[in-house]
């Protein structure tokens, strides 16, 4: 009996070793010599391999950052700064911080703005309903409200919000790699400069029909007007093909073209609420009965 | 007489050619036209005309905008109002020139008497710039500008023509109709074609559900005596029409992927473009009539008619003609069932190859819940093509455009019959196009 | 309507659903089942009903409470536990029956996704399952000597006799009562009534549920094999006509080999299919310990399916 098992653990082990010396061998002789620098790099990455680079992957990511000279044209939006500046340390490179970004629904199309004009009874997807025709709504530029967007996100930070039938952003979440921008048949989806304290303003529209027929299909859309490019004083706002545009690194965030237009369409988000002061009047009232 | 078919896939859907009986009526003047300047595959053409101008009916009012482009002619007389984008039936806005109809004045040169012109005419190169300069183009539903299709390269040579009186989609009966009505001057169209592509043999093939429309045809053959033309009947499956499966049918040879099928030798034209053909050589009349079938299985038989109508009355008009929408209607498709557009906008304008206005009620086409597949193979039996649908929807929702490719997606032709034959209702053929669109563009 | 609908083409739809292929399966087997009932009575019905039902509740609970799905195809269910019932000895206890239904269901169809996803044909899967977990009561035979269960004593399977006691035993069958086609000496429900098979096979032919290639090649292959070796010797090796209606072989061939989800999808993918069938079938009856093949074949044959997929496709249009 002890000799069945000695000889079991003799053979076994010496197989053991036998296969291990022949694994360290091919492992020396085929080994594939790699700059250092690409593991380290891909170390503090941020491993999501989404793309949003550029290229195929986050290993992709570090060779190409290990063979450039510089890193213009390279950067990691979902590691942002923080982890450009770690690339920058290990390659000895130098970096510029780059404003953080933030993918923004241009389009303010919900079901109570917009009415439907006829029921898709086809597959569930933007791609496939903007292959068949203009939408199932009185404007031929909105969001199609199928999620594909939604589905493109890696990192949860888009929903759909039954209620109005739009995307929802969750700026904590996005991380703007663009999956979402890549996905939309509309180009509705734009990344834009999160802004300070994500302060920022822009147009919720991205219709280039005239100005009454935007307006029948959809109660917030631009109507290409002009009023907000008259009253920007930083010169960031154009208005082609019967739409405006601000321009994200020009704004200045004074908000005067979001009080200007008429049909409400351009949207300020994560502005302090300013809480109204007293009025004289009610003050020396007070003053009176006390 | 055999009756030919195509071997591979296919499938037959009831046939509901309700509105055969119904003898083509001409519809009255509207007050106002928008002709469409993409009323033809390829470029759009480019307005010529400006606000104000007065124009006659067959009056150019658009140039061709490339080589793959037709003329569009006016087809009323009247006044330029507006030209400018207009919602198209998928809501999508293409430039239309509005004209306020004033009489129906035509262009001079123009013969719209009825008698025959049987003499062919020996020019080629007079005979192809006519049609050119008549805006003729496909009529089975590519609209593919018919000069150039008749002009193949010269080191293809055209062994036959083959003319599709086909008409397999389900309720349509315009070509029927034309060929019933018309015999003579699709005959004579025919023969002018067969001038053109270098005196090869023509077919005349049409479905076997269809055998007053073969016998009148083979007797106008008979009668005109033109050298090389015959009528081949096809046993009657979904889609015969398709231009690949015909020449299989007919000739027995398949065109490789991606191949034209001057290829093996073949041109095909629809019956309704012999028609147009003959008009525009023989009376010099430009495309700007055609034929459509307003159908359906929620209206009744009075309100089933076939109209001859011109190319600018926007849809709208002929459904109020006809009777107005019917009540049960819950979907309306331009053109056949099985691969008719699905009509958004009714007040869009119809174009030179309008087929049909079909009224749908909501059991015969509202869908049914995806399910999973089953693998029952149904899609792959029905595929005229030999592709394997359920493979390519599974790879259409991975989003591998590389193994779409090799499993060559690109030579789908859309035809229905996969998501047709699904038990499981699942969307293939959204899914397909879907992908053919994405892998156009990588 | 005041919204019209609008989709991509097509417009129209064929009539059938993914519910009523299953409902032509099933109609398919009742013939078999009603002969099953006569024959073997009260416990028959038993197995049926634990099965049948407990594969559809099985079903229904997994999708509204793991997979969060609904539930199409309670069709589809239902004749997973109906051919589990026609594989089972009609004197298996009910609790036994119930772990089969749950090994059919939960373990060889819902987790490898549901319904069109499983490699394995679940029935099958579940009898092998029950097979190795409980083979006193699943070689525990039966036979009736009146209708409806009435008198039965315990016996063999006809292919059990031939295995323990090689092919003279054929001739005293004919004794004890057994017909080819119309046997009801031992085996499962399934196995007792060849007619009744063939007959719901010739439905499914005619309503195009089922193609003919897969039973086709099987019996073919089964019949060549067995002549074969029959010829050769035939005091060892049992013949075509007896390895072709005994057993299993044609409630697997007709009905469990042809399942859609399980089984390849072009021609000649369907033709290596059903000849692997055959030929493992007759390796295992004539070279095997166990007496019957057919499940064991199917199973490994099942495995299979995915790589002759992936060889084998449709003739497509334009290439030779």
């Amino acid at each position: 009996m002890t000799e069945t098992i000695l000889w079991t653990v003799a053979i076994l082990a010496g197989l053991g070793l036998v296969l291990s010396v022949i694994l360290f061998l091919i492992a020396k002789r085929f080994r594939v010599e790699e700059d250092p620098r690409i593991d380290k790099v891909e170390a503090v990455m941020p491993g999501a391999n989404c793309g949003g680079c550029g290229f195929a992957g986050c290993r992709a990511f570090a060779s190409a950052a290990v063979a450039a000279p510089n890193l213009d044209g390279i950067f990691c939006p979902v590691g942002g700064n923080d982890v450009m500046k770690q690339v920058a340390d290990i390659l000895g490179y130098e970096v510029q911080e780059q404003a953080p970004m933030v993918a923004v629904v241009r389009c303010n199309g919900s079901c109570a703005n917009r009415p439907k004009t006829n029921e898709y009874d086809g597959v569930k997807s933007c791609q496939a309903k903007a292959a068949l025709y203009a939408g199932d709504t009185g404007c031929a530029f909105g969001c199609l409200g199928c999620g594909d967007c939604v589905a493109a996100c890696q990192f949860g930070a888009l929903r759909m919000d039954p209620e109005t039938g739009l995307p929802v952003v969750d700026e904590t979440k996005c991380t703007a790699c663009g999956a979402c921008v890549r996905t939309c048949p509309k180009g509705i989806i734009e990344l834009r400069k999160k802004g300070p304290r994500g302060m920022r303003v822009y147009v919720r529209c991205v219709n280039k029909d005239k100005g009454a027929v935007a307006r029948k299909a959809c109660a917030a859309a631009c109507i290409g007007c002009g009023k907000c490019a008259k009253v920007c004083a930083s010169d960031a706002i154009t208005i082609e093909n019967n739409l405006s545009y601000i321009d994200f690194e020009k704004c200045r965030l004074c908000k005067k073209c979001v009080a200007e237009c008429p049909t409400g369409a351009i949207l300020a988000v994560n502005f302090p609420v300013v809480k109204p002061k007293p009025s004289p009047v009610e003050v020396n009232k007070e003053e009176s009965h006390a | 007489m055999r009756k030919l078919t195509f071997p591979m896939g296919g499938v037959h859907p009831d046939d509901t050619k309700y509105a055969r009986d119904c003898a083509i009526e001409v519809l009255p003047l509207p007050p106002v036209v928008y002709v469409s300047v993409s009323q033809h595959l390829g470029a759009p053409a480019v307005p010529c005309v400006a606000v104000g101008d007065k124009v006659k009916a067959g009056q150019v009012v658009a140039e061709p905008g490339g080589f793959i482009s037709a003329y569009v002619h006016s087809p009323v007389s009247g006044t330029v109002k507006s030209i400018g984008p207009r919602k198209d039936i998928a809501g999508r806005p293409v430039t239309h020139i509005e004209i306020v109809v004033e009489g129906d004045e035509w262009a001079e040169g123009i013969d719209l008497s009825p008698e025959l012109v049987p003499e062919i005419p020996t020019d080629r190169a007079a005979v192809l710039e006519k049609i050119k300069a008549a805006g003729v183009v496909g009529l089975g539903g590519a609209t593919f500008p018919t000069h150039v299709k008749l002009n193949p390269p010269p080191e293809s040579k055209a062994e036959c023509l083959i003319i599709d009186g086909a008409e397999c989609e389900p309720y349509l009966t315009s070509d029927y109709r034309i060929m019933l009505e018309r015999p003579d001057e699709i005959v004579v169209g025919t023969a002018i074609m067969q001038m053109v592509l270098g005196g090869c043999r023509a077919v005349l093939a049409v479905e076997d559900n269809k055998p007053e429309a073969i016998e009148a045809l083979q007797a106008s053959v008979a009668r005109l005596g033109y050298a090389n033309m015959e009528v081949a009947p096809l046993k009657c499956k979904y889609p015969q029409g398709s231009e690949k499966q015909l020449i299989d049918a007919v000739l027995g040879r398949q065109t490789k992927p991606g191949a034209l099928p001057i290829s093996v030798g073949a041109v095909v034209q629809n019956a309704g473009t012999a028609l147009a053909v003959y008009e525009a050589v023989q009376k010099n009349k430009p495309l700007v009539t055609n034929v459509l079938t307003v159908t359906g299985d929620c209206l009744s038989g009075e309100k089933m008619h076939n109209y001859l109508f011109r190319a600018g009355m926007t849809l709208n008009y002929i459904a109020e003609y006809a009777g107005g929408v019917p009540a049960d209607a819950a979907k309306i498709v331009s053109g056949g069932p099985m691969m008719g557009k699905p009509i958004a906008n009714l007040d869009a304008a119809t174009v030179k190859g309008s087929p049909a206005i079909l009224y749908l009620s909501e059991e015969a086409t509202r869908r049914g819940k995806e399910g999973p597949c089953i693998r029952c193979g149904r899609c792959a039996d029905a595929c005229p093509m030999g592709l394997e649908p359920f493979l390519l929807n599974r790879l259409a929702k991975a989003g591998d455009i590389e193994a779409l490719k090799e499993n060559e997606v690109l030579n789908c032709i859309e035809c229905g019959c996969c998501l047709y034959s699904c038990p499981a209702y699942i969307p293939l053929l959204d899914r397909i196009r879907t992908a053919k669109v994405l892998a156009k563009k990588r | 309507m005041d919204k019209f609908l609008v989709s991509h083409p097509p417009h129209i739809h064929a009539s059938r659903t993914t519910a009523s292929l299953m409902r032509d399966v099933i109609i398919a087997l009742l013939p078999a089942t009603a002969v099953a009932v006569v024959f073997y009575g009260w416990s028959m019905l038993l197995v049926l009903a634990v099965s049948i039902v407990s594969c559809v509740l099985l079903e229904w609970a997994i999708c509204k409470w793991l997979m969060k799905r609904p539930f199409d195809c309670p069709e589809a269910a239902g004749v997973t536990g109906l051919l589990l019932a026609l594989n089972l000895p009609y004197t298996t206890p009910w609790w036994v029956v119930l772990i089969g239904a749950v090994f059919a269901i939960g373990v060889a169809k819902m987790t490898f996704g549901g319904l069109g996803q499983n490699v394995f044909n679940p029935a099958i899967a579940a009898r092998v399952f029950l097979l190795i977990s409980f083979p006193a009561y699943m070689t525990h035979w039966e036979i009736p000597q009146g209708l409806f269960g009435a008198d039965a004593v315990t016996g063999s399977t006809v292919l059990s006799l031939v295995s323990e006691n090689g092919t003279a035993v054929i001739d005293n069958l004919a004794e004890m009562g057994w017909h080819p086609l119309f046997a009801y000496v031992g085996g499962s429900a399934g196995e007792i009534s060849i007619l009744a098979l063939l007959a719901g096979f010739a439905y499914l032919l005619l309503r195009r549920v089922v193609k003919i290639w897969i039973p086709l090649a099987i019996f073919v292959t089964v019949a060549a094999i067995s002549g074969i070796f029959h010829a050769i010797d035939p005091v060892t090796y049992t013949g075509p006509v007896f390895n072709l209606l005994s057993g299993g072989l044609v409630l697997g061939a007709c009905f469990m080999a042809t399942d859609y989800v399980t089984s390849p999808m072009s021609v000649p993918g369907g033709l290596i299919f059903g000849f692997g069938i055959g030929l493992l079938v007759m390796l295992i009856r004539y070279f095997g310990a166990y007496p019957e093949g057919t499940s064991f074949a199917i199973l490994f044959m099942n495995m299979t399916v995915p790589l002759l997929d992936r060889w084998f496709h449709q003739p497509k249009f334009g290439r030779d």
